[in-house]
């Protein structure tokens, strides 16, 4: 009983409810894990071992007491290092929040520690989440789990690396354009993002308002929904989460895809998708269909619009939700200054890495006086063609199955010199976030290099049982999810 | 060469909510710096705003006021720019959507109103302040997200003096709502003017300047009033009016220059994605139109019907909502308004006036006033008593009658009483009474004044006259 870390939330759940094992067993396996593996990967920031092992031993003395568990106390957790924690450092990966300790928790954060989570550390990312490869943090490389000499994909490269290499149950990340299901599907594990609005923002902090959202990242579906029953709801804080009534997302796992109707974009399935993800699509689709899902060929026209949509409109937004880093309140403040135009210059030019500063320009630029029209009011009007789209195809079908991502985890320093081509890596999984549909990631097969392969599920607002259902049906009819990096 | 002004005014008015804009922090400012702030109005990483739905409410019942059609559908945009006490880096206010659109104001008399045209109404949040020491700046964000109300007027305005009485008006109206403090001094109320002057006949705007820090009524008259001469001395003298910003030094009576429009930010304004839009209902903006109250022009011309006083008091009396309700409290407990006026406009404002206080805060009561009014009446005092009555029910909060009691200053009334004094004064100025005797009777205005100093001033003066008048005819 030693391999803790080979239990799933709901498994360990029930073996302590038993009391065949303690959370502080729990928690010192993991920290055992970080120490052992973490120096390879590189997926935490911070590490709250201290603070971890209180925790468990506080949920142990509940289940002594014979208090109520929650199916969350005592299961160590990893969080994206971009979620405010009250008195732990959330650095976002970049020099300029290098010292930052908020001191208030974000809505996710006070709902988990609600159920007594333990919180391991603060996983690495993309700086402010802008990348898709966590090649842009400002700290430290992350590697893929499955492969050293590839990217884990990002930005929460970080989550998901330690979900694959056990180094947590399970994490938070949160989706910008992909950032949760492009790294899920680079590491072979489970990556959600919400409707927007479904999880509070609060305390996220903010890349692009619009779009962003906090989602879970585990090893199977059922981790999934049950993150999401927890982190999922109405938040006074966030003036875009909805009030709504909302269901048990572990209810209907179990209730099969039979008469589904799944949609097969044709934008999504082009020359240009890896063979090996091509087959892996096409084996999914049968699999599906002998569980007694229906296939058919849908159009989502404006696909391939959904790039440069994104990065208008993203760019836009973190370049003002970016201003704010001006070395006047917290973080970095440069050294070298002799008044507030020159603090506020140098803070900047030497807090933010390379990517952040071209985003922020590409932003500054489109929201410019004689520019604005042409690319932001532009860009608005094709994010509601393509949510267009997407209703449309709703009333076709039930979800859209397409893959995560176009080839299997890239190499290292591979794209880093091209960032056009490192955009290019969201291209399947961008349409949601503009949409504001949920999605979800899910394993589905390796290529001949044992890389894994991802599919996506994606539905119309708050259809997030739907897609779950789907994806449990489809992880119960396989072992993908199973095989792990040794 | 004649030349026609040409005046538009920019008002910013911080809104009396209890809570900030978009967060619980308290409005109030008597803090220690920065006490009055969480995560959310200091911009943290990941805060995130929530509307006081009380802001959008005031919002419209001042737009209401002001004739201006409400927005259905409201949309708060981001305006980007740099400044230390901006802690996001951007300012949140309404930029396409604003509002209220396209109201008026008039002013100037009954059979001689302008209408002044508004151009719109928007909310947005106030910035924190700077303070500059010699050893570095400090900020302090107590003020962030102190709910701001900016008002744009037409360049309807031509005098400096007109300038003024648009905004008196418009301070009138948010005083009268209570939805701002409309101090000028404290910054709760901020006025900037668009000036230009052209010549008189022609169509076409001169170029503008714009003026700034204007912090009390009277130095906005006399800025706009330099301002305007300044810019026809300039055009007289052969040279040209540049588009600058001007600060009005108080000290000198002079605008400087500040700083030229080419220098203008770009403020890439764009739809705040943290807010969604706030819908107003036609029900909600009815629900808010029943709770204004009557403003002072309709209060001043009912004054003027119903208590039957002249306009110039009506127009003193409805000076502020508090006041006037004084005034239509006292009014409702002693019948002649006109007295009432009388005695609130002379004796009660001046005392408030010296005192630097205010009607809510006066220890004489309406019951007070009037119960003293009605002992006037009755004849139990004179109104010269009357006047040393007032002083010490202002001081002491005591009632009227208590005073006249316990100070011994009740009216003699009693004709053997006043008979009698009347007889040790004729005694003792037996000259005074023999020249009365001898035709002068003019001498019996000195003889009622001893009498009257004799009583210290409580004998009813009238009995006095008469009975004296009766005893140096006697013998």
């Amino acid at each position: 009983m030693s391999k803790f870390y080979e239990y799933s939330i709901c498994e360990l759940n029930s073996l302590l409810l038993k009391k065949e094992i303690k959370a502080v067993e729990i928690t010192e396996s993991y920290l055992k894990r970080i120490e052992k593996l973490d120096g390879k990967i590189g997926s935490y920031l911070t590490i709250t071992a201290e603070e971890a092992l209180k925790q468990a031993a506080i949920v142990d003395k509940k289940i002594v007491n014979g208090e109520k568990i929650s199916v969350l106390a005592g299961i160590p957790l990893a969080i994206k290092d971009n979620m405010c924690i009250k008195g732990i450092k959330t650095t976002c990966a970049s020099k300029i929040l290098h010292n930052f300790i908020p001191p208030y928790d974000a809505t996710v954060v006070k709902k988990l520690d609600n159920e007594d989570y333990v919180l391991l550390g603060k996983t690495n990312l993309d700086e402010f989440a802008m990348g898709a490869s966590t090649e842009n943090s400002g700290f430290k490389i992350t590697h893929n789990p499955w492969d050293l000499s590839c990217v884990p994909g990002g930005s929460s490269g970080g989550s998901a690396a330690v979900v694959a290499a056990r180094e947590a149950v399970a994490a938070l990340g949160s989706d910008t354009g992909g950032s949760i299901r492009q790294p899920a599907a680079c590491c072979g594990v489970v990556g959600l993002k919400p409707t927007y609005g479904l999880v509070s923002r609060f305390g996220l902090v903010a890349f692009a308002s619009s779009l962003d959202q906090i989602g879970p990242i585990t090893r199977d579906v059922r981790d999934a929904a049950v993150l999401l029953n927890i982190i999922s709801g109405h938040d006074e804080c966030d003036s875009t989460s909805i009030n709504k009534e909302l269901p048990d997302y572990t209810a209907g796992l179990g209730d099969g895809v039979k008469g589904l109707k799944i949609g097969l974009p044709k934008e999504y399935f082009s020359d240009w998708v890896d063979a090996e993800v091509a087959v892996c699509m096409d084996s999914a689709r049968k699999i599906l269909e002998n569980l007694g899902a229906e296939f058919i060929d849908i159009s989502l026209p404006h696909t391939e619009y959904g790039v440069a949509t994104y990065y208008i409109i993203a760019t836009a937004e973190a370049s003002a939700n970016l201003a704010r880093y001006d070395g006047v309140k917290y973080g970095y403040r440069s050294p070298d200054y002799n008044n507030f135009l020159q603090m506020q210059k140098n803070t900047r030019e030497e807090g933010f890495g390379a990517e952040v500063k071209r985003r922020i320009m590409l932003g500054t630029y489109v929201l410019s006086s004689g520019y604005y029209d042409a690319y932001y009011l532009k860009a608005q009007k094709v994010r509601s063609l393509i949510k267009n789209d997407f209703d449309q195809a709703f009333s076709d079908c039930d979800l859209i199955m397409t893959p995560t991502i176009a080839e299997p985890a890239f190499k290292l320093g591979e794209k880093t010199s091209d960032p056009l081509k490192m955009y290019l890596s969201d291209i399947f999984t961008i349409s949601a976030n503009l949409a504001g549909i949920p999605a979800i990631s899910i394993p589905a097969g390796f290529a001949k290099e044992g890389l894994p392969i991802g599919l996506q599920f994606l539905g119309g607002a708050f259809s997030e049982d739907m897609i779950l259902k789907a994806a449990y049906a489809f992880e119960q009819a396989t072992d993908y999810h199973l095989k792990w990096p040794k | 060469m004649q030349y026609e002004p040409v005046i538009g005014l920019e008002i910013h008015a911080q809104l009396k909510t209890n809570t900030k804009i978009f967060c619980n922090c308290s409005t109030s400012f008597d803090q220690q710096p920065n006490l009055s702030t969480c995560p959310v109005c200091l911009g943290l990483p990941g805060a995130l705003p929530v509307l006081n739905k009380k802001v959008i409410e005031y919002g419209i019942k001042t737009a209401l006021c002001l004739n201006c059609k409400i927005a259905d559908k409201n949309i708060f945009a981001r305006k980007n720019y740099f400044y230390p006490d901006l802690p996001k880096g951007y300012q949140i206010s309404q930029f396409e959507l604003p509002l209220g659109l396209g109201g008026f104001i008039n002013i100037g008399e009954k059979d001689n109103q302008k209408r002044i045209g508004i151009t719109r109404l928007h909310l947005e949040e106030d910035a924190g302040k700077l303070l500059h020491r010699a050893d570095g700046s400090l900020v302090d964000f107590n003020r962030t997200g102190i709910p701001l109300m900016e008002i744009v007027s037409e360049p309807d305005l031509r005098t400096a003096k007109d300038a003024k009485e648009f905004v008196v008006k418009l301070r009138d109206i948010l005083l009268y709502n209570g939805v701002c403090d409309c101090n000028m001094e404290q910054g709760s109320l901020r006025c900037d003017a668009n000036i230009s002057v052209r010549k008189a006949g022609a169509k076409e705007f001169g170029v503008k300047t714009e003026v700034k820090n204007m912090n009390s009524f009277r130095f906005m008259q006399k800025a706009l009033e330099y301002e305007i001469e300044r810019q026809i001395d300039e055009l007289e003298s052969g040279g040209r009016i540049i588009q600058e910003t001007r600060l009005w030094d108080e000290a000198k009576g002079v605008t400087v220059s500040m700083r030229s429009k080419e220098e203008a930010h770009d403020y890439r304004y764009f739809p705040e994605p943290d807010l969604v839009p706030v819908m107003v209902s036609v029900q909600w903006v009815e629900d808010i139109r029943k709770t204004i109250p009557e403003l002072p022009d309709e209060k001043k011309e009912r004054f003027v019907s119903q208590y039957n006083i002249p306009e110039y008091d009506a127009k003193v009396l409805t000076t502020s909502r508090d006041l006037a309700d004084y005034f239509e409290d006292c009014a409702k407990l002693y019948s002649d308004a006109k007295i009432v006026s009388n005695w609130i406009m002379g004796e009660l404002l001046r005392e408030i006036k010296n005192d630097n206080t205010d009607i809510k805060d006066c220890s004489i009561t309406p019951k007070m006033l009037t119960d003293m009014l009605g002992l006037i009446k009755k004849g139990v005092i004179s109104g010269k008593i009357a006047k040393q009555v007032f002083e010490d029910m202002y001081k002491t909060g005591d009632a009227p009658q208590d005073i006249i009691e316990k100070k011994g200053l009740k009216q003699i009334m009693d004709p053997n009483a006043i008979r009698s004094i009347i007889k040790e004064i004729m005694a003792g100025n037996p000259k005074q009474v023999r020249l009365y005797r001898q035709g002068k009777t003019k001498i019996i205005g000195y003889l009622v004044g001893q009498v009257m100093k004799h009583t210290k001033g409580k004998a009813n003066p009238q009995l006095v006259n008469k009975l004296l008048a009766e005893e140096l005819k006697r013998d």
